[in-house]
């Protein structure tokens, strides 16, 4: 049977609901289950969610709005997330800015054409003594120099293919 | 007659805006239910939980307010309440400091003045446009402190450019977030108060903002237009879409006739604009002030509430008699039947309860009712080009602009209403024209609608659409005049602020059928021991009770007929009254309203002769008759709430 992609979306959220007590509470963890299976929380997934937990759609969606790491739009495979906080601006947080901009092409909040790549600022990651520190997905890169970047990128993009679903390509 | 008062719990959001529900009233009077605390060298005992504001406002001293409203669960955020309480380390929001333990407060040191005016200076660094330009000047409520606080720089600077669109796209409000402060109170109104959920603070830090789903336009998301956000906005971040341009035009325009029709309730609310106490009526004199602006005819829509009760309750007696007599399955399955005066109740169900469209009546608001009169029979009557008619409303109501708006409602061959005007509109048009209200000599309607009843009056208040037809149905079925039953017709049961009422009415005895539904029922005889069960809520919140105890099958689902209000207290607390509102200010609206019934001299709707000379000279074929469905009722469309 032909399912669209938002009948499965809403069977998902339904399933994970059960999981985890329809209630206002379950809302983080929905909203994270949604952005990791489909790497954002579309509109659409927001009314359904507000809909099981009996709560606006609106408070979804102040709620997705408020946490840099769930997205209302559709970003790149690869979200790049370089700290901007002081330490790691003295580290040298500029030049790995620039060759990041010039390697993927795109400025940072931007998504590459192919929807590849994601370039944003993040603030302090905590890695303060071993800046400049960056974040590809949820794996944290520190030291980065702008060498090191463009070894990053280059894995990202041969890793993409193969491991593009199952571990959001974990890259080493 | 019995009345069942639902005991609602208090609205659904998280428990972190409810801190005043610390306050445990019952315990008054034991041991540890007071509490002592001495503000500003003054020594108060209060109960255990009450916030430092409220013991502030029982020793009449004076903190100011931005976030807070009566209304609203306490949210603690713009912190302009900020006091000193000693032992404190920092500095306390009074309207969300419950007290607990015995506290010394001072309200204003140094350090709490110069935290106010910061917060002040903060808040105006931010916030763009001139009072002068703005359509809050002298109501806004940030003027107003920094007025108190005498700013007379900007400390931290004052925006010079413009940072967000205005929202215009809805008839109704219109959404201004350069004047936003965001204090929160209409995120609160619209998700706990009304329960629609259009309004809530996006994004963080200093990127926060008010916005709708999405970031999409009010228009386009679940907005039922009930403009209770704009009530409580201390700014004008929120207000109504002002049509007064166009009406003056239209006065101006010597080919046009200008009619005007006024609601019951802006007339007990229009005086608080004239610095009038709430709850004084301006009935007479505001029918001169509106002729002195130039309206060539004042109507009062109370003879439209006649008729609504007259063809609202004809729809209800026969779809009784179709579910209990001919036994039609389709038919008793739309009972109870939902009123459908109320513009902003019929948005919210046609959003969020479309599969129980049918529930609800099909005849028009009055608004509309007498818009499709005024350029059809008025017109004929008094030889007018309908073309030339130009029809203005003056509603308490914002969502009535968008109503007179809908694409369906032009039965009349032209728009049935032009222009809805809000009772602030209409007090700024009577100010512009520098008329002295209060002081006009009284004067009438005009005919040929005449004066209406009491039982239209009525129609303000929560619960008065109900009181109005169960004096019509009691007087048609028994034939028994509704005073020998409830004394001076005061049906109390559906009375009242109570969020929801039920009530029921048996009727022991039954009278001949009357001559103005005598083509539709043969006989009362099938209203015998029939128990008529009516339910009564205001506020969409209420109303989403009320719904899903019907879907639940609870005693609402018993019911035969409903009223609901989008508005907290009905009409006289709609989103187009004079700001600001609260419990005690709407109060004094209803005692205003009940009185101006009580002196009617008549006070039942199939008793107003005008309405029997509508019926005899237009539409002659009878309450739900075929020109009376043309002209009268109307179509809902089911909206559903997602958005795509």
């Amino acid at each position: 049977m032909l399912v669209t992609e938002n009948e499965r979306l809403r069977q998902n959220i339904l399933d994970w609901a059960d999981e985890l007590n329809r209630d206002r509470s379950a809302l983080i963890p929905l909203l994270q289950r949604v952005q990791k299976r489909y790497s954002s929380v579309s509109g659409f997934a927001m009314q359904v969610i507000a809909d099981i937990l009996d709560i606006h759609p609106v408070e979804v969606y102040s709620v997705v709005s408020f946490y840099s790491f769930l997205d209302h739009k559709p970003k790149g495979r690869f979200i790049i997330r370089l700290c901007q906080t002081i330490s790691c601006a003295m580290a040298g947080k500029d030049r790995v800015a620039r060759q990041l901009e010039n390697e993927l092409g795109i400025r940072f909040g931007e998504t590459t054409a192919d929807g590849k790549f994601t370039l944003e600022y993040t603030n302090c990651l905590g890695m303060c003594d071993r800046g400049p520190a960056m974040l590809v997905n949820d794996q944290v890169f520190t030291q980065v120099s702008p060498e090191r970047a463009h070894e990053i990128v280059e894995k990202c993009r041969q890793t993409f293919g193969t491991f593009a679903l199952q571990d959001q390509g974990r890259i080493d | 007659m019995t009345n069942s008062i639902d005991n609602c719990s208090s609205c659904r959001s998280p428990k972190s805006m409810k801190v005043h529900e610390v306050s445990t009233q019952t315990q008054t009077g034991q041991i540890g239910g007071q509490v002592s605390l001495v503000i500003d060298g003054k020594t108060i005992k209060v109960p255990l939980g009450t916030t430092i504001l409220e013991a502030c406002r029982t020793l009449n001293i004076r903190i100011p307010t931005l976030c807070y409203h009566e209304d609203l669960c306490v949210a603690g955020i713009c912190r302009i309440c900020v006091v000193e309480v000693e032992k404190m380390h920092t500095l306390q929001a009074a309207c969300s400091f419950p007290v607990t333990a015995p506290i010394v407060v001072h309200t204003h040191t140094r350090k709490v003045r110069h935290a106010r005016r910061h917060i002040l200076d903060l808040m105006l660094s931010d916030h763009y446009g001139e009072c002068y330009s703005c359509s809050r000047n002298g109501t806004c409520e940030l003027q107003t402190l920094a007025q108190e606080y005498g700013v007379d720089f900007y400390r931290f600077g004052h925006p010079s450019e413009s940072t967000h669109k205005v929202d215009r796209s809805s008839h109704s409000v219109v959404r201004d977030m350069d004047k936003c402060i965001l204090c929160r109170r209409c995120v609160r109104t619209c998700i706990d108060l009304q329960e629609v959920g259009v309004l809530e603070a996006i994004n963080r830090g200093d990127h926060t903002k008010i916005s709708t789903f999405m970031d999409k336009q009010l228009a386009d998301v679940v907005c039922i237009n009930c403009g209770q956000c704009i009530n409580r906005c201390p700014t004008a971040a929120l207000k109504a879409n002002d049509p007064t341009d166009d009406v003056w035009a239209a006065i101006d325009d010597p080919d046009k006739h200008v009619v005007i029709q006024t609601a019951p309730s802006p007339r007990a609310a229009i005086g608080e604009c004239f610095d009038l106490e709430p709850g004084t009526p301006m009935t007479w004199q505001m029918n001169t002030a509106l002729r002195e602006c130039g309206f060539d005819a004042v109507f009062d829509t109370n003879f439209t509430a006649d008729l609504t009760i007259i063809e609202e309750g004809t729809e209800l007696i026969l779809r009784l008699y179709k579910a209990l007599v001919q036994g039609d399955q389709k038919v008793a399955e739309s009972l109870p039947q939902f009123t459908s005066c109320s513009p902003g109740w019929v948005k919210y169900i046609e959003h969020f309860y479309p599969d129980y469209l049918h529930h609800v009546s099909s005849a028009k608001s009055p608004q509309q009712m007498f818009g499709a009169l005024i350029k059809t029979y008025y017109a004929k009557k008094r030889n007018i080009d309908p073309s030339k008619i130009v029809s203005v409303a003056l509603m308490p109501c914002s969502a009535k602009k968008f109503e007179c708006n809908r694409p369906e409602m032009v039965d009349s061959g032209y728009k049935d209403i032009d222009y809805g005007l809000t009772t602030r509109e209409l007090a700024k048009m009577i100010h512009e024209a520098g008329i002295d209200m209060p002081k006009m000599e009284k004067s009438d309607f005009d005919d040929p609608f005449g004066t209406a009843t009491g039982s239209g009056v009525i129609f303000g208040a929560s619960g008065g659409v109900m009181e109005s037809a169960l004096r019509c149905v009691v007087e048609l079925v028994t034939g028994e005049a509704v005073e020998n039953i409830f004394e001076n017709a005061r049906i109390e049961p559906v009375r009242g602020f109570e969020g929801t009422k039920l009530a029921e009415l048996t009727f022991d005895k039954v009278g001949p059928v009357p001559d103005l539904l005598k083509h539709l029922v043969p006989n009362w005889d099938w209203m015998k021991g029939v128990t008529l069960k009516v339910g009564v809520c205001h506020g969409t919140a209420n109303a989403k009770k009320v719904m899903d105890d019907i879907i639940a099958g609870g005693p609402f689902s018993k019911c035969h007929f409903i009223e609901f209000m989008a508005c907290p207290g009905g009409c006289l607390g709609g989103g187009g009254q004079p700001i600001p509102t609260s419990e005690a200010i709407r109060a004094a609206r209803a005692r205003a309203i009940y009185a101006e019934d009580e002196s009617s001299t008549v006070r039942k709707s199939h008793l107003n002769p005008a309405i029997l000379d509508v019926y005899h000279e237009f539409l002659t074929d009878g309450p739900c008759g075929k020109t009376a469905h043309k002209l009268l009722h109307t179509h809902y469309i089911r909206r559903g709430k997602y958005i795509m």
